[in-house]
């Protein structure tokens, strides 16, 4: 079965590096699918070639049949895929009712449109989807906060719902937890357990913690020194040999 | 009230309500005081004060909203003020045209040199709009001769064609800018006791269209599209990864803030019919970006009173000279008068952009939010004393 994002022999160098190498990588439809590996192993890279950052020496990347390579990072996140960073990028200086307006504005009327004439505020549609979006968040009454003086937790939260408010059909997440105190991973594990519950969704999760990985994902992709080493369920991952040694042994 | 909320409403009132009444405003002295010499409500002065507040307020959209410095808006403004003049010779001596055609002129300049300089961003920029704009100061003085004039600068003549108007009047002189009959010039004073105020048709054409122009800025900075400029500014990352191309919000944004320029220009050009390359040079274009940081970036108000502030000093502090400042202190004994006068001297006259200079340096160093963070920190003050402090962030105006 073909799955809505298929990574097919990529390969990428950096002068000497071989960052990727022939990496294959089907993620099904409605899954929740994590890459692992340690540090070096290529994750960051591979998802920059997915989103439209980098353009991978040979390969073919195909999201939903279409092949997403040659296109900008505004052309791709149109066709349908959202990315949360590992630091939350967000719009620091814009009031958080602002920084949810943008994606709503975003997934209306597409990646540019002269709307210089109306007041922004004026969209009731827009803002009642905003409001209604924060709210589902837990960050109503944060509305006309500046978003940088929120803390990490929310920011976060805030990027999250500025994706979600895309309806996108894949969310790409770069290791949401990193730098987050166990607390604040607990909550994140259930916020995505509970948008994954609610929507008709795909994610792909770059993640360090293995917590976080075996908490959520259905399938998990090990990742070596730019090679796919395993693909596997959660299960069959924890007690593979190849992975303890490539990364698990290292890490506990 | 105009699609405006409340707050922003009263701002455009009062913004109105001052520029009409200007000339009573500007003139607080009586005539024959010697404090008339601070009076600004003269018509030339009072002309520039809103023009170079609407350049003001179209450099603003682009560097308050998109945080994209240009060095080479005064290009555009030149641009204006040629067009305006060109249509003065050829076609009549009605602003109306001679307006229309330098927005337009200076938008389609701004279309092509926006499309080149924002394949760059931050310094190189603003490096790439400042090398446009000389260009076109130094093309302006030399190759291009024919069409501006070169050093002379480009003025109406006696043998212009003028398609629908006279080449010249009856008594033999270059007829004057009007506005359907109603010459620019042409003034109207009031004398009441000591004071006298002067109406002048020129301001008031100037001002009404500072005012219009004032209230596009406020509706574009309200509106979806103001919101995206203001991305732009923010995060770039973030907004291409909802989807969104900057480029083009980018480019919208030059083009606006060069029409306005041009505007500025071809107002310019109406109020004293010639154009020179000067008005192309850098400082030209560095005078705006002080106006508008002085006044405060990305706020509304700011680059208006940026604006008023900078032509005041340039005007007011230039005219005064060592006698002005002799008669002030000769109170003083008459050394140390003149030690007084000696080390006031180097900031008055000619030496006023020193003036200028440090007080700049202390508007961006005390109040990074130029003029207008000022008075918000005087408000707070006041305020703080009524009610308790709440520690609560206020998004900005």
């Amino acid at each position: 079965m073909m799955g809505i994002l298929e990574v097919k022999n990529v390969n990428k160098r950096f002068g000497g590096l071989q960052a990727l190498g022939d990496v294959n990588l089907s993620v099904a439809e409605n899954s929740v699918h994590a890459i692992i590996g340690p540090n070096g192993a290529g994750k960051s890279t591979l998802l920059n070639c997915l989103v439209g950052k980098l353009m991978p020496d040979t390969g073919s990347v195909l999201f939903d049949g279409q092949s997403v390579l040659g296109r900008t990072p505004h052309e791709i996140n149109q066709m349908g895929i959202s990315r949360v960073f590992q630091t939350p990028e967000i719009f620091g200086e814009l009031t958080v009712l602002e920084n949810m307006m943008i994606p709503c504005f975003a997934k209306r009327d597409g990646s540019f449109r002269m709307h210089a004439i109306g007041h922004m505020f004026d969209e009731a549609e827009l803002v009642e989807k905003a409001e209604h979006m924060l709210e589902s968040m837990n960050m109503a009454g944060k509305h006309h906060m500046h978003a940088a003086a929120m803390s990490r937790g929310d920011k976060r939260r805030l990027e999250i719902a500025m994706c979600l408010a895309q309806e996108p059909r894949l969310l790409l997440l770069d290791e949401p937890t990193a730098g987050m105190a166990r607390a604040d991973t607990n909550n994140t594990i259930d916020l995505l357990k509970q948008i994954k519950d609610e929507r008709d969704i795909t994610i792909a999760i770059i993640e360090h913690d293995m917590h976080v990985v075996f908490s959520l994902a259905e399938r998990i992709t090990v990742l070596a020194q730019g090679m796919p080493l395993v693909e596997d369920t959660p299960e069959n991952i924890k007690g593979h040999p190849k992975v303890k040694e490539a990364y698990l042994g290292e890490a506990h | 009230m105009f699609g405006l909320d409340k707050k922003d409403a009263t701002l455009l009132v009062i913004v109105a309500i001052l520029t009409l009444c200007a000339p009573f405003l500007l003139n607080p002295f009586p005539s024959e005081s010697a404090l008339a010499q601070f009076n600004a409500g003269y018509p030339d002065l009072m002309q520039r004060f809103v023009i170079f507040g609407i350049f003001a307020i179209g450099f603003n959209i682009l560097f308050g909203l998109t945080g994209y410095l240009s060095f080479g808006h005064a290009a555009f403004l030149g641009v204006g003020s040629y067009s305006a003049v060109w249509m003065f010779k050829l076609l009549s001596m009605n602003v109306i045209p001679a307006i229309i055609l330098s927005v337009v002129v200076a938008g389609l300049f701004s279309l092509l040199i926006g499309f080149i300089s924002l394949r760059r961003s931050g310094i190189y920029f603003s490096i790439l709009t400042l090398a446009f704009a000389q260009m076109s100061f130094n093309l302006a003085y030399s190759v291009l001769t024919p069409i501006t004039n070169g050093e002379t600068g480009l003025q109406l003549t006696l043998n212009d064609p003028r398609i629908l108007g006279q080449s010249a009047t009856a008594d033999g002189s270059i007829p004057v800018t009007s506005l359907f009959g109603l010459e620019m010039r042409s003034t109207y004073e009031l004398v009441m006791g000591p004071w006298a105020f002067q109406f002048n048709a020129g301001y008031y054409l100037c001002a009404v269209i500072m005012v219009l122009a004032f209230y596009m800025s406020i509706r574009i900075f309200r509106s979806p599209f103001g919101l995206m400029l203001r991305a732009i500014k923010s995060n770039q990352t973030r907004m291409s990864y909802t989807g969104l191309n900057p480029k083009p919000y980018t480019l919208a944004a030059f083009v606006i803030s060069g029409m306005y320029a041009g505007l500025a220009g071809g107002l310019m050009a109406s109020m004293d019919p010639l154009a020179g390359a000067e008005r192309m040079q850098w400082t030209a274009s560095g005078e705006v970006v002080l106006m508008t940081i002085l006044g405060g970036a990305g706020t509304l108000i700011g680059p208006v009173l940026g604006a008023g502030f900078i032509k005041y000093f340039e005007n007011i502090f230039s005219k005064i000279n060592d006698t002005v400042l002799h008669s002030w202190f000769s109170f003083m004994p008459d050394g140390l008068e003149n030690l007084v006068v000696m080390l006031v001297y180097p900031f008055i006259g000619k030496g006023w952009h020193l003036t200028l200079g440090l007080m700049f340096m202390m508007v961006v160093i005390f109040l990074p939010g130029g003029l207008v963070e000022g008075g918000q920190r005087i408000r707070r003050l006041f305020r703080r004393k009524d009610d308790t402090p709440a520690a609560k962030t206020e998004p900005a105006e």
